[in-house]
């Protein structure tokens, strides 16, 4: 399944938001949307999973979803939104308890998706025993289970230290290996964005517009923190954002 | 030349209080005993303050003659019920106001404007509504105990992590599933902390209730006491209803300690 969006603008009140995105979402691939913070990159990530509703401009699917997809559109959230009264296990359920699956069924997705994220010893645990890249599993298990055709992950591990970030990206960059599959990354880490992204979409400060597209064909398990052409992407990047990031800094947050 | 070093001051420590056993335990006996003390070496005079022994002794004497539970069942009965009614209407409502904008609008300024009625003001009023037996007791205390259960739910409604919310639906759960199984337990903290004070509320006003037209019940035991003068007896109705807030309060405790242990 893709995702294209066709001039997409989004506005609180009077604040423009986001202005004129045309994009499309190519299956398979993890596009990662970057920009100076408040430029709208994780409003454009509600817009896309229809958590809002855009002001302006369409957001299609392209596609019916695949068989066994039980949540087309799947979030995995900065600050991880565990239910903090429910164990790991108890957090997975709860995405597949309104499908109606069988005890059975649901039972084995849990354990498979605690497999592939390393967390069948720590099933019964509750969140608040968890460090945060364990808590972000859980999260991205969660996810899996529903079995997504579009994974829309907002900052997912900004709210982790950066010996956690590599090791979590370690983890996503296998996953994605073992199973491609599809997924809109929202991050403000360039590093991140070069070293998980298919494709890098650069949008402006406020109102953010898409200023630079990038493509990196260099398949992600063979990417490497000092690979020297993501190195180079990566100052192009910034060459490309650090005016506006400076700009954004310097604005006021309700101006 | 090497400087004498002095060690730097500690300045942290404190604004952590803990629970230290049996000290609660401790300053009750020590006040009794003080009273006791005092009673017994006459620099309190019996006009002023009962003996403790003597409160004690009267509280053995109703215990044995089975007069404690001529009073205590009808009062627990009155206390159940009412409360039951008031905290499950408040928990509705306070719901209703937590999740719908009309509910909200139309219910909050009316919960403001019945919060502060003292809810024994109106007593004559459920007497003639409700008729002068058990209905107009129920319905004080449910009354009572319904506009701060009110307010509790819908703050702790209003205070459930909305990103847990977001998250619900964007998995698509049903409406009533995120209600069930992400507002519900998420207010739960809340609603739970809100219920000590509602039925601390409702114990105050079963007094006041029993008061007014009852022949029995611990309110009426004090009331009678009280216009006799009869100190020991008054004294042991206001222990009875002490022990039972505190019964009260530790079941709250226990069903915190049970429904939340999520927590910390």
């Amino acid at each position: 399944m893709q995702l294209s969006l066709v001039g997409v603008a989004h506005a609180y009140g009077d604040a423009d938001v986001l202005t004129d995105i045309t994009l499309d979402i190519p299956g398979g691939r993890i596009l990662c949307i970057v920009g100076p913070s408040g430029c709208g990159k994780s409003t454009l990530l509600r817009l896309i999973g229809g958590l809002e509703r855009p002001t302006r401009g369409q957001i299609l699917q392209m596609g019916r979803a695949p068989e066994g997809c039980l949540n087309p559109l799947t979030y995995v959230f900065q600050d991880f939104a565990l239910l903090p009264w429910r164990s790991v296990a108890g957090n997975v359920r709860l995405v597949l308890e309104d499908h109606g699956l069988p005890g059975a069924e649901a039972r084995r997705i849990v354990t498979d998706v605690l497999a592939r994220t390393r967390l069948s010893d720590f099933a019964d645990a509750l969140p608040r025993q968890l460090s945060g890249g364990m808590k972000q599993r859980v999260a991205i298990a969660r996810a899996l289970a529903v079995n997504p055709a579009v994974m829309l992950m907002d900052e997912p591990l900004s709210a982790l230290d950066s010996q956690t970030r590599e090791l979590l990206m370690d983890d996503l960059v296998a996953l994605w290996t073992r199973a491609p599959f599809t997924s809109v990354y929202v991050t403000h880490n360039l590093a991140e964005a070069v070293r998980l992204g298919h494709r890098i979409v650069v949008l402006s400060r406020r109102p953010g517009r898409i200023a630079e597209m990038v493509d990196i064909d260099i398949p992600l398990a063979e990417r490497t923190a000092d690979h020297p052409d993501l190195a180079r992407q990566q100052q192009h990047l910034w060459s490309i954002m650090r005016d506006e990031a400076r700009a954004a800094d310097s604005e006021l947050v309700d101006g | 030349m090497a400087e004498q070093g002095t060690p730097v001051p500690f300045r942290g420590g404190g604004f952590a209080p803990r629970a230290k056993r049996g000290v609660g335990v401790v300053v009750f006996i020590a006040l009794i005993a003080l009273v006791e003390w005092g009673t017994r070496s006459g620099w309190i005079s019996s006009l002023t303050l009962p003996r403790p022994s003597d409160v004690l002794a009267t509280f053995g004497e109703l215990w044995s003659s089975g007069r404690l539970w001529e009073h205590l069942a009808p009062s627990l009965t009155r206390f159940a019920v009412g409360s039951l009614f008031g905290v499950c209407a408040g928990i509705g409502v306070g719901f209703a106001i937590g999740l719908f904008s009309y509910a909200r609008a139309g219910l909050v300024p009316l919960v403001a404007a019945l919060f502060p009625i003292p809810k024994i003001a109106l007593l004559p009023l459920f007497v003639i509504w409700f008729g002068i037996d058990e209905a107009s007791k129920y319905a004080l205390i449910a009354f009572g105990t319904f506009t701060p259960t009110v307010v509790a739910t819908y703050g702790a409604v209003d205070n459930v992590d909305r990103t847990l919310i977001r998250m619900g639906q964007s998995f698509g759960l049903s409406w009533w599933s995120i209600v069930r199984k992400i507002v519900l337990p998420g207010a739960m903290p809340g609603i739970l902390s809100g219920l000590r004070i509602s039925l601390a509320i409702a114990i105050i006003l079963l007094v006041a209730a029993e008061m007014l037209g009852a022949q029995r019940g611990i309110g009426a035991y004090i009331l009678e006491a009280g216009s006799l003068y009869d100190l020991e007896r008054l004294f042991a109705g206001v222990t009875i209803l002490s022990l039972l807030g505190v019964a009260v309060s530790f079941a709250i405790g226990a069903i915190e300690k049970r429904l939340l242990r999520w927590r910390n």
